[in-house]
Order: C-alpha cells, then sequence, then structure tokens
C-alpha cells in the first residue's frame, strides 16, 4: 500500500503523518494522531459525528481522504478550548444542559464554532440549518440551539 | 442545620440543578468512549459472517478459504460455542449452529491483522442454507398454520414468571383477567374498537456498538465495551461460555447513547467467543451503521386490538386487549416486554373489568429488545388514541374524561396491585393549562389546519423482581469522595445524581465528589443493569446508604476521639462539628489517616469506606391464568403530555409546534436535568411518530441507513417544549424520587395523533405520520383533492 507523507496543521500543531491512499481526515485524526474527540457515528457522511473544521469551513472527515488535507489547517474538538479557557460555545453548551451522552458534542461544536467564525450573530434558522447535519439522539436538540444563540451574545460581547 | 432537622426538609444539593459531572470532558473531547481506547499493535479486528436468509437450515460451512488468507488469525463458527444465552430466555447460541432465522443472524467470526482482511475472509466463508418458510406477521406467527421457528422452546431455561407455549412461536403468553368484561359491555353506552399496527423502529444511538474482547491462557475475559449492563453482560458471557463469572470481567467506559440496545448481552458475546481463539490479543468488533439497523436490538413490531368501553357519565367500565408482540428471531429479552404490557395494560386508567391477552411471537425478523419506554410508547399510541375517540363518542372533553378515570393512589390496579399516591390528574391539570387546552388558534396560513392533542401514560420498572444495586463512598486523603457504583451514565446523567445524592449524604460540598470511572466489574459494586428508568430510584438508594455508612463511621470515631455523643456531631460542607463543643474539624483530617486519642494515647479509626446496597423485596408472582397478584410492581411513574400541531393541507406535512410534559418524578433530584430528559424524551417520540420505521420486506430491511431511515434534526424540533415537574413522593425512593428516562417518550405518539385529529379529523392509522400517509390519508377522506401531474 502506498504511503503519502503529507503535512497539515492540527489544532494550531504542525504535523507531518504517513498517511495510505485511503485513509479518511477521520482515521487520520483518530488512529495517526490520537486525536478521539472526534467521533464516528457512521462513516458515511451522514451522521456529523466526525465533524472538523479545514480551512474553517465544518466538514465530515468521514468523508475526506487524508491525502487532501496536504498544508491544510484542521481544528478538531481539541483545539477548540485556548489555554484552558473553554470555547464559549463549550461553555454555553454546559450552561445550558445541552450535553447528554457527549457522543454528537464534538461534531456539534464544531459545525457551531464554524457557523459563528462566519456568521457572529446568527439566526434561529441560521443555527438549525448550520447544524441540521449533526445528528443527537438524547437532547431533542433545543438545549443545543439555545447555547449557540448565547454563545453569540458572549462572544459580542468579549469582542 | 441542625441534627434534628425536620423529615421534610432536604440537604443541598439534592434539588439542586448542579452541572453535569461529566460536562467538561465531553466537550473538550476528552472523555474516552469505547471506540477510543487504544489496544496497541496487537489488536486484531473482526467481522461477522451474517445470514442472508430470513429462516434457513444450515447445511455446512466451510471456511478453509477464510482460514487461509494471510493476515487471519481465527474463524470461528457456532460448533465450537454450545452454550445458550438470554436475560428472561435462554433462546440464543453466540453463533447460529443449525439455523438461521433473520436477515443477519451470525453464523461465522473472523478475527485478522485488520478490518479490511477480516472482511474479505468472510466473503471467502462458504456457507450452504436450505431455505424455510418465514414468519413475518406475529398474528400470523402465533397460528398453527405458521412454521414453528424455535422447535426446542420447551427446552429452553427461562424465568419463572415468563410462560412460554411450546409446539407454537409463543414465547410468552401473558394475561389479565380482572373482573368481567363480558358482562360489562352491556352496560356501556359508548364502546370503541380499535386495531394498530406498530412498526419496528430502531434506537440509533450516535455511537455505534464496539466490543473489544481478550481471552488470556488461564481463559480469563476481558471485555471492553459500549454497555449499559456490564454485569448482566458478565453474567450471561459467563452462563454461554460455561465459565465462572469471577473469570469475566467486562469494563465499560461512556456510553454513547443506549436507549436499551446497549443492555443485555447481544454483539459482545461475539467479540468474546472470536478473541477465544487468538492467543491472548485482543479483538475489537465494531458494528458498522448499517449492521446496527438491523443486527443490533430493535424495537419490536406489533399488532395491537383494543376494545373499550365507558358509561354515560364516561366512567371506563371495560377494556379488552389483544397484543402480538413481534419478537423477532430471538425473545430471550422481548418476553418481557409483552409481559410488561400486560399488568400495564389498562393504560393510567381505573377500569373494573380489563381482559388481557399479550403474546411474544417468534418471527423471521431482527431481534426485539428493550428500548427505552419497553413496550410503553407501542401500546400508550393505541390505547391514548382509542381514549380520545371513546371521550368523543359521549361527546366528553378528552381532558375531562381522563380526569375522571385517570389512576390514583389507593385504586386497585388491573393486577390487583394497590396504587400509591401518583400526581397523575395534576400532570394532567398542568399540561392541559400549559398548551391553553380548549383554544383555538387560528393556522398560520390558509393551506394549514392546526390542532391540539393530549395523552396520558404510566409506566412501571420492568425488571426481574429482585433487581439490586449496591454502591461504596470512600473518602480520599483530602477529604474529596469517590463514588463507586456500577450504573452506567448514558448520558441521563446517573453519575451526577450520584455525586449529588452522596454529597448530601455525607454532607460534603459536590464538587468535592468524583465518580469512579469506567466501571469494571472487577472493582465497581454490582448493579443488574442501566434500565427500566431504575438508577436514580434503585442505584440512588445504595449511594444514599453508603454516604450514611461512611458517614455514620465519621461520627462515630469522632464521637470516640472527643468523648462525646453521636447526636450532638453533624457533617457540614466538608468538616465534622460539635453542636455541644463547637469543635470542628475537616474531613482531610480523619478520611485515612484516622485520629489520635487524647494524651497521645495511640489511634482510632482508619480509611473510611461507606458500603451500601438496595434490593425491593416486596414484589409478588402473577398469577398466570389471571395476571393478579398483590404486588406486581414497584411502582409507576405517571405523566401526560400535550401538543399543538399544524398539518399542511398541500404536502400532507405534519409541524409540531410545541410541546409539553409534566411527569410525576417523586422528587427531582437535578430538575434541569429531569427537564432535559423530557425534551430529549419528547424529540425522540416526535420523531418515532413523524418518521421512523424499519422497513422490512420478507425480512430484509430496506432502510439501513440515515438517508433512508431518517431521525429528527435540529430543522424538525419546536423551540418551544415546556416541561413540568409534579412531585408526589415515592415512599422509598431516595429522597422520594423516582425514574423518568423512559417515560417521557411514552405518549409522545398519542398525542401527536391526536393533534392531527384535531387538525384534519382523521385518524391516520398506524405510525409514522410521514408527509405522504397523511396526504393520502387526507385525499382517502376527500380533505383534500389529489393534485393533477
Ligand atoms: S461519521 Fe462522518 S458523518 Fe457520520
Ligand atoms: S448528546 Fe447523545 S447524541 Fe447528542
Amino acid at each position: 500500500m502506498a504511503l503519502h507523507h503529507i503535512t497539515l496543521t492540527v489544532n494550531g500543531e504542525f504535523e507531518q503523518v504517513d498517511v495510505p491512499s485511503q485513509m479518511t481526515l477521520l482515521q487520520m485524526l483518530r488512529d495517526k494522531l490520537a486525536l478521539t474527540g472526534t467521533k464516528n457515528g457512521c462513516n458515511a457522511g451522514e451522521c456529523g459525528a466526525c465533524t472538523v473544521m479545514v480551512d474553517g469551513e465544518a466538514v465530515n472527515s468521514c468523508m475526506v481522504l487524508a491525502v487532501e488535507c496536504q498544508g491544510a489547517n484542521v481544528v478538531t474538538v481539541e483545539g477548540l478550548a485556548k489555554d484552558g479557557v473553554l470555547d464559549p460555545v463549550q461553555q454555553a453548551i454546559i450552561n445550558h444542559g445541552g450535553v447528554q451522552c457527549g457522543f454528537c458534542t464534538p461534531g456539534m461544536l464544531i459545525s457551531a464554532r464554524a457557523l459563528l467564525n462566519r456568521n457572529p450573530e446568527p439566526s434561529e434558522d441560521d443555527i438549525r440549518a448550520a447544524l441540521v447535519g449533526n445528528l443527537c439522539r438524547c437532547t431533542g436538540y433545543v438545549r443545543i440551539i439555545e447555547a449557540v444563540q448565547e454563545a453569540a451574545k458572549r462572544q459580542k460581547a468579549l469582542n | 442545620m441542625t441534627p434534628n432537622q425536620p423529615a421534610t426538609s432536604v440537604p443541598h444539593p439534592i434539588g439542586d440543578s448542579v452541572t453535569r459531572v461529566d460536562a467538561k470532558e465531553k466537550v473538550i473531547g476528552a472523555a474516552l468512549f469505547s471506540d477510543d481506547l487504544q489496544f496497541g499493535p496487537g489488536l486484531l479486528y473482526a467481522r461477522i459472517k451474517r445470514s442472508p436468509h430470513p429462516h434457513a437450515l444450515i447445511k455446512r460451512i466451510d471456511t478453509s478459504k477464510a482460514q487461509a488468507l494471510p493476515g487471519v488469525k481465527a474463524v470461528v463458527t457456532g460448533e465450537s460455542f454450545p452454550g445458550m444465552t438470554g436475560l428472561y430466555l435462554q433462546d440464543r447460541h453466540i453463533f447460529c449452529r443449525d439455523r438461521v432465522r433473520y436477515v443477519g443472524d451470525p453464523v461465522a467470526g473472523v478475527a485478522a491483522v485488520s478490518e479490511a482482511i477480516a472482511e474479505q475472509a468472510v466473503e471467502l466463508i462458504e456457507v450452504e442454507y436450505e431455505p424455510l418458510q418465514g414468519v413475518f406477521d406475529p398474528e400470523f406467527g402465533a397460528t398453527s398454520e405458521a412454521p414453528v421457528l424455535h422447535p426446542d422452546l420447551g427446552k429452553y431455561k427461562v424465568q419463572n414468571f415468563i410462560f412460554p407455549k411450546p409446539g407454537t412461536n409463543i414465547s410468552n403468553h401473558f394475561r389479565i383477567r380482572k373482573g368481567d368484561v363480558d358482562a360489562a359491555w352491556s352496560q356501556c353506552a359508548a364502546i370503541v374498537e380499535h386495531s394498530y399496527r406498530i412498526p419496528h423502529i430502531q434506537h440509533v444511538p450516535i455511537e455505534p456498538h464496539v466490543a473489544v474482547a481478550k481471552v488470556d491462557e488461564n481463559g480469563k475475559v476481558t471485555l471492553w465495551g459500549t454497555s449499559q449492563s456490564p454485569f448482566a453482560q458478565r453474567n450471561l458471557i459467563a452462563i454461554a461460555l460455561g465459565i465462572s463469572q469471577s473469570d469475566v470481567e467486562v469494563i465499560a467506559p461512556y456510553v454513547g447513547g443506549g436507549f436499551g440496545c446497549k443492555a443485555g448481552v447481544s454483539m459482545e458475546a461475539l467479540a468474546v467467543a472470536v478473541a477465544s481463539k487468538t492467543k491472548g490479543k485482543p479483538v475489537k468488533l465494531r458494528l458498522t451503521r448499517e449492521e446496527e439497523f438491523y443486527t443490533a436490538f430493535v424495537r419490536q413490531g406489533m399488532v395491537a386490538h383494543f376494545k373499550m368501553g365507558c358509561d354515560a357519565q364516561g366512567r371506563l367500565l371495560a377494556m379488552q386487549n389483544r397484543f402480538y408482540w413481534d419478537g423477532g428471531a430471538y425473545t430471550e429479552y422481548g418476553v418481557n416486554i409483552t409481559r410488561a404490557s400486560g399488568y400495564s395494560s389498562s393504560g393510567p386508567y381505573d377500569v373494573p373489568n380489563v381482559k388481557t391477552d399479550s403474546f411474544c411471537v417468534y418471527t423471521n425478523h431482527p431481534v426485539g429488545g428493550p428500548m427505552r419506554g419497553f413496550g410503553m410508547p407501542e401500546m400508550h399510541t393505541g390505547l391514548e388514541q382509542c381514549i380520545d375517540e371513546l371521550a368523543l363518542a359521549i361527546e366528553m372533553d378528552p381532558v375531562q374524561f381522563r380526569r375522571i378515570n385517570c389512576v390514583q393512589g389507593g385504586d386497585t390496579l388491573v393486577t390487583g396491585m394497590t396504587m400509591h399516591p401518583t400526581g397523575l390528574s395534576e400532570c394532567l391539570d398542568k399540561a392541559a393549562k400549559a398548551i391553553d387546552w380548549g383554544r383555538k388558534v387560528a393556522p398560520s396560513a390558509p393551506n394549514k389546519r392546526r390542532g391540539k392533542g393530549i395523552a396520558a401514560m404510566w409506566k412501571a420498572p420492568a425488571m426481574s423482581p429482585n433487581a439490586s444495586s449496591s454502591a461504596k463512598v470512600a473518602l480520599n486523603e483530602d477529604g474529596t469522595v469517590t463514588v463507586s457504583v456500577g450504573g452506567q451514565d448514558i448520558g441521563q446523567g446517573s453519575f451526577t445524581i450520584a455525586a449529588q445524592m452522596a454529597a448530601a449524604a455525607l454532607g460534603v460540598p459536590i464538587d468535592w465528589v468524583r465518580v469512579a470511572t469506567p466501571l469494571d466489574t472487577n472493582y465497581s459494586p454490582y448493579e443488574w443493569q442501566t434500565v427500566a428508568s431504575r438508577l436514580t430510584w434503585s442505584m440512588g438508594n445504595a449511594v444514599a446508604a453508603a454516604a450514611r455508612d461512611a458517614r455514620q463511621q465519621i461520627l462515630e470515631l469522632v464521637a470516640k476521639a472527643w468523648n462525646e455523643k453521636i447526636e450532638d456531631l453533624d457533617i457540614v460542607d466538608g468538616n465534622v462539628i460539635s453542636y455541644k463543643s463547637e469543635e470542628t474539624i475537616s474531613l482531610k483530617n480523619i478520611a485515612i489517616y484516622g485520629l489520635p486519642l487524647p494524651n497521645d494515647q495511640g489511634w482510632i479509626g482508619g480509611p473510611v469506606l461507606g458500603r451500601g446496597n438496595f434490593m425491593p423485596t416486596y414484589v409478588t408472582g402473577l398469577n398466570a391464568e389471571t395476571g393478579q397478584g398483590p404486588r406486581a410492581v414497584v411502582h409507576y411513574t405517571t405523566g401526560v403530555q400535550a401538543v399543538e400541531v399544524e398539518v399542511d393541507l398541500d404536502t400532507g406535512k405534519v409541524q409540531v409546534l410545541r410541546g409539553v410534559g409534566a411527569f410525576d418524578v417523586g422528587k427531582a433530584i437535578n430538575p434541569e436535568m429531569v427537564k432535559a430528559q423530557m425534551e430529549g424524551g419528547f424529540v425522540q417520540g416526535m420523531s418515532t411518530a413523524l418518521f421512523e420505521s424499519l422497513q422490512l420486506k420478507e425480512g430484509v430491511l430496506q432502510n439501513p441507513s440515515f438517508v433512508d431511515y431518517r431521525i429528527a434534526t435540529t430543522s424538525d424540533v419546536p423551540m418551544d417544549i415546556q416541561s413540568i415537574i409534579v412531585e408526589v413522593p415515592q415512599d422509598d425512593g431516595p429522597w422520594g424520587a423516582r425514574g423518568v428516562g423512559e417515560h417521557s417518550m411514552v405518549p409522545t405518539v398519542a398525542a401527536i395523533a391526536n393533534a392531527i385529529y384535531d387538525a384534519i379529523g382523521i385518524r391516520v392509522g398506524a405510525p409514522p405520520y410521514s408527509a405522504e400517509k397523511v396526504y393520502l390519508a387526507m385525499v382517502d377522506a376527500g380533505l383534500v383533492k389529489e393534485m393533477e401531474g
């Protein structure tokens, strides 16, 4: 199996990885870099549990090949908190009780962060649309949507 | 706080909405789930050869080509595993031996150095089948014309409250005979009769099943996995393999949603069986999402026939129910769903005459298992629509009808048990008020119709009568507290509840308490299973007892050291204080090292370790012919949901605009977490009402993916979901608490169906109420004209 040597940035760190052609970004993160915060819920682009940011865009990492990420800037759930301070979306989802089993949470948080980066003042419909690909079987979503609303407010107050 | 505080006062943090103890690690991606555990380069990967036939005899299995494939480390078949497994009825082998009974039934397993090689090896296994006629309908399956799927039913081991009928496909027949139904019909002013067909659905936790098994040279089994039931798995795997429970260790990290499908034993036994042939190397089996849909437990399908009648004043006089549960290929767990729906078959109503026959029927469908609600959502879906119909028949408001009939403390229930105090009528009044019952609101557009619906529910924990819990509370050097439990946190928040209870019972701040994870049957105290919404109540009792035990040890120690009476001492905020001498000492000075006696006379005490257990001792058997007995269950949680919906006449789309839930939880230990359960359950119920159905065609699942099996997303949920907590204390619950996790999806489908009826005047029939189905029903009823083209 041919291995490809790729270099990329993951959560602000420079990484060099040898990956087989068929390896997905999800597999690379979990198996090569031991970043297991990103979850595998379907491996088919249908659940959003594997969502990470690639160059600022929220993508399903199970649908992206690792080799495509040469030179990319990847952010996973492990990269959201800075110096031990939680990202406003992380803090807000805790405050609103939007975490139950927590399996969808990493993907939700990344989708929410990507949304707030491109649209700091999203409407409720914007939030619903941004999270529509992130399935959650536990919470019923309401507290998650509220958490993103709060995070947007908080972020605005900070800036 | 004084030592003689009145019994009604509740210590903090009971009743406080503290933050989940696992929230932070879950939001930073640090919480470990089974798939996240690292096993190093020795890890092997398993794949399973599965039956393509719903029903067939196995004539020959040839594994030689698979064995010869480089990278393959083991190939196993049912030949090596004669033992049987099953929770209430031992009707399954780990791998099929002579017969397959559903599409997906495991016939062989492979371990290889990679998943790809394992998959390739599975393809190389040759199996010759002789296909047999299948059973795809439970009502047909119960007849004498149906082929018998388990000829050995009479030989299976079964718990004494399950009644199989050998020679048929009926693996349990539960009966209720209360009063005289036949005599009652003539006194009824109105009678309604309806049949409902409830489809199979899937739990679809976002985390698929994972099991990693290792069998060492001494035969000791270690299993890491996605488990609601580490102890039940230990027990059942030991039984199936014929080894000691003490030689099985089950380690269960965080679970990414369970809803029942990770209870009991299913795919875990496959991983263990494969690992038994890999010489100590761990083997990982991970279900694909597709496998998750049809090889994990499914929620059983059901065909239900209801007949009920009331007098002119609206008093329910009689009910007659026939339930045919589509138990699937193996009904080891499903037999008890059949029983639970039988002993609760009156719904939450006081009915003098009830006759119920609830049948668990083998079919060639996926294996039915426990799912959130354990038969109650399925049963209430039909029953609560009939209640509305009956109210309509005597021209009574459905809320008023329920008010007259709803169960009250002191009522003689359908099994003869006396009902404990319950807040159902309060739930009913509060839910009706919150949804503005009786106030018509104009639809948002001319092509829409708006309606409101309400439904009530009850549910008891369905379990073995003596299912038990235990807990340990240990103090650490700095006075902090480690609580060990065997019940799992599958998202419902049980670890947080355990921490709150330990803090309250011991007298320490909540942030001093840690819960020991992961669960490990070698170190965690015994817990039957994380099912039946029983942890807050049962495990909670054990935790409170363990914390009180630790507290007692500490107080005895300090009393001795200070030469004071225990009654004068208390533990407040992590300090032992004396109300008499006004002395105080921090727990950190006592927890491990004990205390010095006065005048350098030595030491007393030692590490503090509290223990507690809880087992209900009062549940009795029920008569096999009548279902009557003094106490069928431990208790019932009751509640009501109400919804407002809009139906689009052009498309048939049903939009749920808002929802209200009111449940009697006894005592909300953590009100926000209780509300989160009510919301999550409501949306799960709504999802099953509008979207969900496993489409089975001659036993073959047509929609095993999230694209074809849709669940609710952010685009479907109403933001306006009100959750109302009612608190009528449970006499043997910790601080009065009883469970609510499952209950919140029990009445949802019925409430939505009743609202659809209110909006368009049509009973759509079997859920899900998809846009297409609702539209066609409206066309049928002449409400809309089918669009041309
Ligand atoms: S795992 Fe990638 S979308 Fe489900
Ligand atoms: S919290 Fe469990 S899937 Fe979202």
